[in-house]
């Protein structure tokens, strides 16, 4: 058993975690975080990547409108690289009471939410397959985020000012000594090993999961999982983050990220954050909800559809999941429960996750006694340096005019793979990841698999949904982990037909609920190489290596 | 009319990309990035690079450049992505942000270019620009590679032959079914006898030929980004082909890029779809398109002389792209003693404008080489070809003699132009 000893044990590796790590970090205060997946294997990793004007809530949940709207701003400043500028527009369709449009706009005046109204005929000149027949459009200043990256910025940052991260470390066992929590047992989920961590404060920030991380310390949370359905459409249907204006439901968000357009969402309430699965009748339900803005989105060609848990925290009785605030929560067990040195900070969005960790390491380093001031707010989050091949300012590069901006564009990874001339060197070439790129990430500490490695650059996630590239990464994986082992004395290939199979049943799962034109012919492509070609279902494969060590784990997926 | 299959949604050029399956048979099958890395080939720059380009961004990429516009990769897809209309596109946008190099401008401008080179004083053109230095002083200054063949400027244009012509014709005068003929630049400026030829085997058949006003078609202009001017092109020629169209009186073209571009590549490119762009795409045939209609209703004289000769038969890619077949090859095989061996290469190289261009002419001459290998070994000294810049570059590259397909019609038909 290894031991290891800080000041605060954050518990949970999303983005509030991370904010939180980072706030700790730069405040001077030594500490470290858990994550028993990768990191933003949860919910975060799960989001459709909005980042929120605060327009969606501003009638129904005004608060949590401000924060979006204050926080918005903030994100854009300290992580350009990280956020799209795509606006928001706010579109009143033929299904959606008109009255709803003027409550929308008072209440943008009142809680701080920029909105301008424009012309239909503009709003359909920027987004030529809007529905022509919407009434009213809205502009806001919507945005896309990428929570992967973001997550990773501020782990970054975190460990530049002395932060640990340990990924795969999972909590079995929280210590408590009469009222006060001293630390927590986890798992090593990769070698065994079982890990204390002593630490004088916990921060509790594992979302959905938060109830089941407080009941290891005997305490009760509320936390209702509320699980989430969206769809990834093959290409940006939509270059604007598209809204109904209503009142929020489900089915009423097109949000453009990346390569992909994110249809959302659903709102169901799921009794466990480790057990849930999608229904064809939400699939149907976002895809005709998504007709109002789109006419035809239906029909056009979804990747696949995947489910995130909303960390939604019932303090009372709402009547349903879409009445619980939005808003968070700051949970302290010293004065709640008569628990000493522990929070949990549950709701919230991913928009307000700085502004969430700042509430939280405030309470903390007040109870610690540490008077320096929070400063991620202003401070920038350096991008991090990812390994690959060419320097960010060569000559090259400064010839596409969109790599000068700060902010994420959608050509970017096109113009650097122009720029640097590695199109030679792509593995996965829907979504332009280089060899480069993913030898950063498979040598990176964090990384356990191939799903680890499509967090990390995005393998994976395009038209093909893994079909090109998941060969060529296990190869590349292999070579440069198992390889060397082999030269150990180690042998064969099993494990990478352990990651090989794990990452193809990884996106069948997301496929499958959306299977069907376009989709339905690639699947069939790829079924044809992996099965008939490759014979992937026959290959040997075995749970541990010849060295001992225990194999790179196969987490099981939720959806 | 356009057929939408029900399983689908009418999808624009940019939607088609969703039917990409990643497959690469058209990155195996494009002739360009086989001989180049300057290209990284059709899947990429198509299709791929299209999920990155946001209309009001900059063009996040270059490489697209290095698209020859030949349409093999369409082609060959399995699943119907329009891969060269997508670069097309996507070309048109890099030149509107970044400007149109003056040797573009240039070349693309085919109509302009006969009539400051073709008539009287066309011996001194031809003279001019067959003078080794002066081509070389062109590729410094202007960057038209100084080995790439350019055609001869004609000392007549096809269409002041027409009007003498007419003139002499309008004495015995008894109605006639009618055709339109599209003659294009080439017919015009550069290859009068193609003009005449087509009129005589049309005549033959006991159409009256007319002639409307025309001008180029575009397609230079469309391959070369300069979509604005495409536009302009394309909708004087609607104006004035449009009337015939509409009265049910076909267009036909023996220069299969200009028809290619009447039909499909100019409407779709540029997003016109009015009725009258619909009714001349409607109306527009390849000539041997047009001849094997003949046929087929019993309406094609036959009176064929025997020609025993064995030829090479190249179908321009441009011709591939009508997804016609091989009309040539159908009407041609009715002339007694006449047999051509189609070469199955993919692409001469040149594709129109492309291995004009100095940094492009290298790789026009490698895409070339097998189709110059194929007709070399034949053993023929005459190849045929329905596509003027390909007849061009094959002359250049395999050194026979390259001549359109019409022209052995005419000979068998014994008519002497």
């Amino acid at each position: 058993m290894r031991t290891l000893t800080t000041d605060v044990l954050v518990i949970g590796g999303g983005a509030t975690g991370a904010g939180a790590l980072r706030d700790l970090a730069l405040r001077g205060i030594r500490c470290a975080l858990v994550e028993k997946g990768d990191l933003t294997h949860g919910t975060t990793g799960r989001y459709h990547g909005l980042l929120h004007s605060g327009g969606r809530y501003v009638v129904k949940d005004p608060q949590s409108a401000e924060e979006c709207a204050r926080e918005n701003e903030i994100l854009r400043k300290i992580m350009p690289h990280c956020i799209e500028e795509t606006g928001g527009l706010f579109v009143v369709t033929p299904a959606d009471d008109e009255s709803y449009a003027e409550r929308f706009v008072a209440a943008c005046h009142r809680t701080g939410v920029w909105v301008e109204e424009i012309p239909v005929r503009e709003a359909l000149r920027r987004e030529p397959l809007l529905n022509p027949r919407i009434r009213r459009a809205f502009a806001v200043r919507d945005g896309a985020a990428d929570s992967f990256l973001a997550t990773h910025a501020n782990t970054d940052d975190a460990r530049r000012y002395g932060a640990r991260v340990l990924t795969y470390h999972r909590v079995i066992g929280l210590e408590r000594v009469g009222d006060r929590m001293i630390g927590a047992v986890c798992e090593d989920l990769r070698s065994g090993e079982t890990v204390r961590i002593h630490a004088s404060f916990i921060i509790n920030a594992t979302g959905a999961w938060a109830g089941k991380i407080a009941a290891m310390a005997g305490l009760h949370i509320h936390v209702v999982p509320g699980k989430g359905t969206m769809i990834a459409m093959n290409h940006r249907i939509v270059n604007t983050v598209v809204n109904r204006c209503k009142m929020p439901a489900d089915g009423d968000i097109i949000v453009p990220i990346h390569t992909v357009a994110v249809l959302g969402t659903t709102d169901i309430p799921v009794p466990d954050p480790d057990g849930y699965d999608m229904t064809p009748e939400e699939v149907q339900l976002i895809l005709e909800e998504g007709e109002w803005l789109v006419p035809g989105v239906s029909r056009m060609r979804a990747l696949r559809a995947w489910a995130g848990v909303r960390p939604l925290y019932r303090e009372q009785d709402a009547g349903s999941d879409r009445d619980i605030p939005r808003t968070y929560k700051l949970l302290d067990h010293e004065t709640r429960d008569g628990v000493a040195g522990m929070v949990s900070i549950v709701g919230g969005k991913w928009t307000t996750y700085r502004l969430m960790a700042e509430h939280t390491v405030d309470l903390v380093a007040q109870r610690l006694g540490v008077t320096t001031p929070c400063r991620t707010a202003d401070l920038k989050i350096e991008p991090s340096h990812d390994g690959a091949a060419t320097a960010p300012h060569s000559p090259a590069r400064a010839h596409f005019a969109i790599l000068a901006s700060p902010f994420y564009q959608l050509g970017h990874r096109l113009a650097e793979v122009e720029a640097d001339d590695s199109y030679g060197d792509l593995i996965c070439e829907c979504e332009l990841v280089t060899r480069a790129h993913l030898e950063a990430a498979i040598q990176s500490d964090g990384t356990a698999n191939l799903d680890d490695l499509r967090r990390d650059t995005r393998l994976g996630m395009g038209p093909c949904q893994g079909g090109f590239c998941t060969y060529r990464a296990a190869a590349i994986w292999h070579e440069l982990r198992d390889g060397a082992a082999q030269a150990n004395g180690a042998s064969g290939v099993a494990p990478a037909t352990a990651l090989l199979r794990h990452f193809l049943q990884e996106r069948w799962n997301g496929v499958t609920p959306t299977l069907w034109g376009d989709q339905l012919r690639q699947e069939r492509l790829n079924e044809l190489n992996y099965l008939e070609t490759l014979a992937v279902d026959r290959l040997p494969e075995t749970g541990a290596d010849a060295i001992g060590r225990k194999r790179d784990i196969v987490v099981e997926e939720v959806v | 009319m356009t057929i939408i299959p029900e399983d689908h949604i009418e999808l624009s050029l940019e939607q088609s990309l969703d039917r990409c399956i990643k497959c690469n048979i058209c990155t195996a099958a494009c002739p360009v990035s086989a001989v180049t890395d300057m290209f990284p080939g059709p899947k990429y720059v198509g299709p791929q690079a299209q999920r990155f380009r946001h209309e009001r961004q900059p063009s996040p990429d270059e490489a697209v450049d290095y698209c020859s516009g030949c349409r093999v990769c369409n082609e060959v897809c399995p699943t119907g992505v329009r891969i060269a209309e997508l670069n097309a596109r996507a070309r048109a946008r890099l030149a509107a942000e970044r400007g149109i190099p003056l040797r573009n401008r240039l070349i693309s401008r085919s109509g302009l270019v006969g009539r400051l080179g073709a008539g009287p004083h066309a011996p001194l053109a031809n003279a001019l620009l067959g003078f080794k230095p002066l081509r070389t002083v062109i590729e410094r200054t202007l960057g038209i590679a100084r080995e790439a063949p350019l055609p001869s400027f004609s000392r007549y244009t096809f269409r002041s032959w027409f009007r003498r012509r007419r003139a002499a014709r309008a004495i015995n005068g008894k109605p006639k079914r009618q055709v339109v003929y599209f003659h294009g630049c080439s017919a015009n400026y550069y290859e009068p006898w193609i003009g005449k030829t087509v009129v005589a085997v049309l005549e033959h058949n006991g159409f009256e030929v007319l002639l409307p006003r025309q001008r180029c078609c575009g397609l230079p202009l469309l391959s070369n980004g300069d979509f604005t001017a495409a536009r302009r092109a394309h909708e004087d020629n609607v104006a004035s082909l449009a009337p015939y169209a509409l009265r049910n009186i076909p267009i036909v073209g023996a220069s299969t890029s200009c028809t290619l571009t009447l039909k499909e590549e100019a409407p779709e490119l540029l997003g016109m779809q009015s009725d009258t762009v619909r009714a001349v795409a409607h109306q527009t045939y390849d000539i041997f398109e047009f001849l094997r209609m003949l046929h087929e209703r019993g309406e094609l004289r036959t009176d064929f002389r025997p020609i025993e000769r064995t030829l090479p038969y190249h179908p321009p890619c441009q011709l591939r792209a009508h997804r016609i077949g091989r009309p040539a090859l159908d009407v041609l095989e009715l002339v007694p003693g006449l047999r051509l061996i189609e070469t199955h290469a993919s692409c001469c190289g040149i594709a129109g404008t492309y291995g004009l261009k100095v940094e492009k002419y290298q790789i026009s001459m490698d895409v070339g080489a097998p189709l110059f290998e194929t007709i070399r070994r034949s053993g023929a000294d005459v190849a045929l070809c329905d596509s003027e810049t390909c007849r061009w570059q094959i002359s250049h590259g395999a050194s026979v003699t390259a001549r359109h397909p019409i022209e052995m019609l005419a000979e068998a038909y014994g008519l002497v132009t």
